[in-house]
């Protein structure tokens, strides 16, 4: 893969015309840099997840990515309502999502699962009221090694 | 299969351009949340929605899904229809309801992607 | 068929107890959109989904689907089973794709018109 790579990708709250627009973006700066299929997809699918989320939710937000040769890094802030329970967030099928947003195809519920499943690290940060940093890493070259 | 003979088995029309009806299709999926295709990354596979807003399309870019049918004579956007243009994901459209389509193709012997890895 | 008859052929897990299994499938319907559901299924129906919200059992009760089979394991919340119960909403599950169950059911001669 060619070198290192950096930038970002402003969200508007409920404009669902361009919903998922960035991670498509996203998904061809990573193909085009040699990024191995297996790692464009899943970062692809993980910025997705959290494009949407900022989307429905939020009034703005923020998609910056950085591409180095250890790791996809992709950092999502978001302005909007934040997230009460994490933990509960993070369980599959739990969704806070209006019923019309269910007809568009989205709040499932899946979503913050998702980004779980298909990266190396995970971290989100919220404050109610205010609005939710979500930041995942996926490693090239594979997790480093954990010590105990 | 072929994306030709899934049209001839659903009597569907293609309405993206340019597409290759010779694109082999190994898998199907049917579903109408996207973050559950998803969540079962369900890449190189047929999906079967009835859902026709862009974020299919969006979706099954990023999960590197091979071609869309849409059931019930649902019939996406330009806008939408353009953007498949641009990815080289085929968009077919069937009369056929969601239950007789995957009937159907199962019959022929399709089957869904298994768990998600591929 | 009976539901009870479709439980055991595809091999689905019951997750609601004391609902009624005898009443008969007449057609299936597969779909994850409650607008579509409440549209275009008919009364007798068994509903494929892997929605699991709790708008599910409502729109059953409303349409007098026979039963709802939720589909790639997934698992309803205890208020979705409670509320099944309560209305006589059978909810099963399979670890079947919603493609390769309906597929099965079509197999068996059932249909959506």
């Amino acid at each position: 893969m060619t070198g290192s790579s950096d930038g970002v990708f402003f969200l508007t709250g409920k404009d669902f015309t361009n919903a998922g627009s960035a991670s498509s973006n996203l998904k061809s700066i990573l193909e085009n840099m040699g990024i191995p299929a297996d790692i464009v997809r899943r970062a692809s699918i993980a910025a997705f997840e959290a494009e949407m989320n900022a989307i429905i939710y939020a009034v703005a937000g923020m998609l910056s990515y950085s591409i180095t040769p250890e790791a996809v890094k992709v950092t999502l802030q978001d302005m909007g309502p934040g997230i009460p329970d994490i933990d509960l967030a993070m369980k599959e099928g739990y969704s806070t999502a209006p019923d019309y947003i269910r007809e568009m195809g989205f709040g499932s519920g899946m979503g913050l699962p998702n980004i779980k499943k298909n990266t190396d690290k995970l971290t989100v940060n919220s404050v109610v009221g205010e609005g939710t940093t979500l930041e995942f890493v996926i490693y090239l070259e594979g997790p480093p090694p954990q010590t105990s | 299969m072929t994306l030709g003979e899934i049209r001839g088995i659903l009597g569907a029309i293609v309405i993206t351009q340019r597409t290759d009806m010779d694109r082999e299709i190994g898998r199907a999926y049917c579903a109408d949340l996207m973050s559950d295709v998803l969540a079962f990354s369900v890449t190189q596979s047929l999906l079967i929605t009835g859902l026709t807003n862009v974020q299919v399309v969006r979706t099954a870019d990023v999960a590197d899904i091979k071609a869309i049918v849409f059931v019930q004579g649902k019939r996406p956007d330009l806008d939408t229809i353009e953007t498949a243009n641009s990815k080289n994901i085929p968009l077919l459209v069937t009369n056929l309801s969601m239950f007789e389509t995957c009937g159907r193709l199962y019959e022929n012997g399709l089957r869904s992607a298994t768990g998600d890895t591929p | 068929m009976k539901l009870s008859d479709l439980i055991e052929q595809m091999s689905l897990e019951l997750k609601t107890a004391e609902t009624d299994l005898t009443r008969e499938v007449t057609s299936g319907y597969v779909s994850d959109m409650l607008s579509d559901v409440i549209a275009n299924a008919r009364e007798g129906s068994v509903w494929v989904t892997f929605q699991s919200h709790l708008n599910i059992v409502a729109v059953a009760s409303l349409k007098g689907i026979s039963g709802i089979i939720l589909v790639n394991g997934r698992i309803p919340a205890e208020e979705t089973i409670k509320k099944a119960s309560a209305e006589n909403v059978p909810i099963m599950t399979t670890s079947l794709t919603a493609f390769d169950l309906v597929g099965k059911l079509y197999a068996l001669g059932l249909r959506c018109r």
